[in-house]
């Protein structure tokens, strides 16, 4: 039977993690490329695909509880700003100023931080379970602004607004990631971990979407009264979505600034959870790899549009001018998600899938 | 008691704001099943324009082109990019009143400037005497005004042929169709109505402090106000709005002296909290219709 991609003798081969010949290529290939990149190119790029594949990590998480379990959640920020804080404070160092533990292990730490969030996605999923559609997005939104207002006021934890705290300190078999040692350099080292972890975390999503939990997901997404006619409980999988959903966003919250070193509470506003829904739309909501597009291309957008005015002259690079590269920026982030999700409403990964079968069928592709 | 009384009526000042936007946001839905987050974008416009045409057209001019302008805004951005979403999901089409949020407020922010711009208003910060308490003379303006356009859209929704008309498209979008309703123009005029209310809500925020680039937060407020009321109900809007306000007003006033725990500023969230308590008992909000489901 070889040769024939489309062929499958067994439910098993169907489901297998990659079922098809061209996406295990393409995929070894991909992996293979992102290894090589943190040699080919400068240390700021790579500070920022990190920070893209950490963006990543928080996109699945906001894709399984939104995108496959159909529970809108606009309160991604929250569970990002526990991860964070849970993540700085275990491994932080006490001063005067901000409270800290010093257990600077990146996976003790990292682990901690999942499940603190995923403790408060548990906290918050009874509310989820009882509302429904747009009530559940205005709740999870009402969280992002209690969550600003407790962090804000909690100094000796996040250290206030406008200061901030340390981020976590990346530290793996006792080589700190985030400094420069004899044979890579910080960036290298934190593009290489944090990519290490997106395929951890992709696998994991991947796993999990595939199997009867994702299955029932998509049944509590597509219809919850069919879905609970047919013995999925209903309770049980939005609160595991939620768990499962703010775990990720904990783990990515505890890495997402460990690149930069520092952060401050004002970050965790409306505003980042409204760039992890984009990602997942633009991405394709519904979809491992659009979570990933999504997300790499939110990350990466502002350092495009900062490109711009050396090709458009008539846009400005400093705070002056008609039109000035940060409110280009802004705006085309609500451009962006009107045109994906009137154009292409699955996002990247439709675009990917209609490339795909497009040359799948060459030259008789019509 | 004057400080409760003063605490009250600016309660009930901002609560005022609160029900417009709140109005605007329940007539968008009841039409076509959608919250639309670009109202602060159309609050922050409206107040803007009146700061600019202030000068020109007296204030109250201004407000009435204002409301005017940004009324045919709503409506033009209702044609061109909700339209086409007809059908799809309402989660979806929500995301991109959110993108439509952040277009119209990056242009208008850039009309702002860094500058607190003023919208002219004759009231300013002076105070009277009303009831043996100093309130600010605004808060009362806002009250009043407030209370004639809730009366007049109840009067509208009740006897007018328009009204009317929304309230079938509301009740039934294909039997509202059957009986020759343009359900296209209703989700139109409702876009319309909603993006009036919000220029007016908006030019009562800027009064006394004026329009800086922050002032849109304070039209998220009338989330909660929403979802209090229950989003299909008017009338719950009005109350839930002023719920809202009078909650921040009396949490500003006292909770220093009764929770400091809570923090400072507390106040500007506790119409958060409240609306996940009231939800946890009533999940469909305070007048809100439960749905009846079927398969």
């Amino acid at each position: 039977m070889k040769g024939r991609p489309e062929l499958y003798t067994s439910y098993a081969q169907d489901m297998a993690f990659l079922n098809t010949r061209p996406k295990r290529v393409s995929v070894s290939a991909l992996v293979v490329l992102a290894l090589l990149i943190p040699f080919l190119i400068t240390d700021d790029l790579l500070q920022l695909l990190a920070t893209g594949f950490v963006a990543a990590i928080g996109a699945i998480g906001l894709n399984i509880v939104t995108g496959y379990a159909g529970q809108v959640s606009l309160g991604h920020a929250f569970f990002l700003a526990i991860g964070a804080y849970t993540g700085a404070a275990l491994s932080g160092s006490e001063t005067g100023r901000v409270i800290g533990f010093g257990i600077t292990s990146l996976p003790i730490w990292l682990l901690a931080s999942g499940l603190v969030a995923a403790f408060f996605g548990v906290l918050v999923a009874p509310v989820a379970v009882r509302l429904r559609g747009l009530y559940l997005a205005i709740v999870t939104l009402g969280l992002v602004f209690l969550g600003e207002h407790v962090f804000r006021e909690w100094t000796s934890l996040t250290g206030g607004p406008g200061v901030g705290r340390p981020a976590a300190i990346p530290e793996l078999f006792g080589v700190r990631l985030d400094r420069d040692n004899a044979v890579f350099t910080a960036a290298q080292q934190l593009y290489l971990v944090m990519f290490v972890l997106l395929v951890i975390f992709g696998v994991l999503a991947r796993n999990l979407v595939r199997s009867r939990v994702g299955r029932a997901f998509a049944a509590v997404r597509d219809r919850d009264l069919a879905a609970s006619v047919i013995g999925v409980d209903l309770t049980k999988y939005k609160v595991l979505a939620f768990a499962v959903s703010s775990f990720y966003a904990g783990v990515a919250g505890a890495l997402l600034f460990v690149v930069n070193g520092f952060f401050d509470p004002g970050s965790f506003n409306l505003l980042l959870s409204v760039q992890y829904i984009a990602m997942v739309l633009i991405g394709g909501a519904g979809t491992i790899s659009g979570a990933i597009m999504g997300a790499l291309f939110i990350t990466l957008l502002p350092r495009i549009t900062r490109e711009l005015p050396a090709v458009l002259p008539f846009i400005s690079g400093d705070a002056t001018g008609a039109i000035t590269v940060f409110q280009l920026e802004a705006v085309l982030y609500g451009v962006l998600i009107i045109v994906f999700l009137i154009v292409e409403p699955r996002g990247l990964f439709g675009i990917w899938v209609r490339v795909r079968n497009y040359w799948r069928t060459w030259p008789f592709s019509y | 008691m004057d400080e409760f009384l003063q605490s009250l009526i600016r309660g009930l000042g901002t609560g005022s704001i609160y029900s417009l936007l709140a109005l605007g946001f329940v007539i968008i839905y009841k039409s076509t099943q959608v919250i639309s987050f670009a109202q602060p974008a159309f609050m922050l416009a409206g107040a803007v324009l009146v700061s600019y045409l202030a000068p020109a057209v007296s204030f109250f001019g201004a407000v009435l082109v204002a409301a005017v302008v940004i009324a045919v805004l709503a409506l033009g951005v209702e044609r061109t990019v909700l339209r086409p979403m007809v059908g799809k999901p309402v989660f979806v089409v929500a995301i991109i009143t959110i993108g439509v949020d952040v277009v119209v407020r990056v242009v208008t922010n850039a009309f702002i400037g860094l500058d607190v711009r003023q919208v002219g208003d004759p009231w300013g910060l002076t105070t009277v005497t009303f009831l043996g308490a100093e309130v600010q003379q605004r808060y009362l303006v806002m009250i009043g005004t407030t209370a004639v356009v809730t009366v007049a859209l109840f009067l509208f929704f009740r006897y007018s042929r328009i009204g009317l008309a929304m309230r079938a498209v509301a009740y039934d979008q294909e039997v509202a169709l059957a009986q020759g309703i343009s359900v296209g123009s209703v989700f139109a005029l409702s876009w319309a109505l909603a993006g009036g209310l919000a220029a007016l809500a908006g030019v009562f925020v800027a009064t006394g402090a004026g329009v800086d680039q922050q002032l849109w937060i304070v039209a998220l407020k009338a989330l909660p106000a929403i979802i209090l009321g229950g989003l299909e109900s008017l009338g719950g809007a009005v109350v839930g709005g002023l719920a809202v306000g009078i909650v921040e007003s009396l949490f500003g006033t006292y909770q220093n002296d009764f929770a400091p725990w809570l923090g400072p500023n507390f106040a500007l969230v506790a119409p958060y909290a409240l609306m996940l308590l009231v939800l946890l008992v009533r999940p469909y909000g305070l007048f809100g219709k439960r749905e009846v489901e079927r398969l």
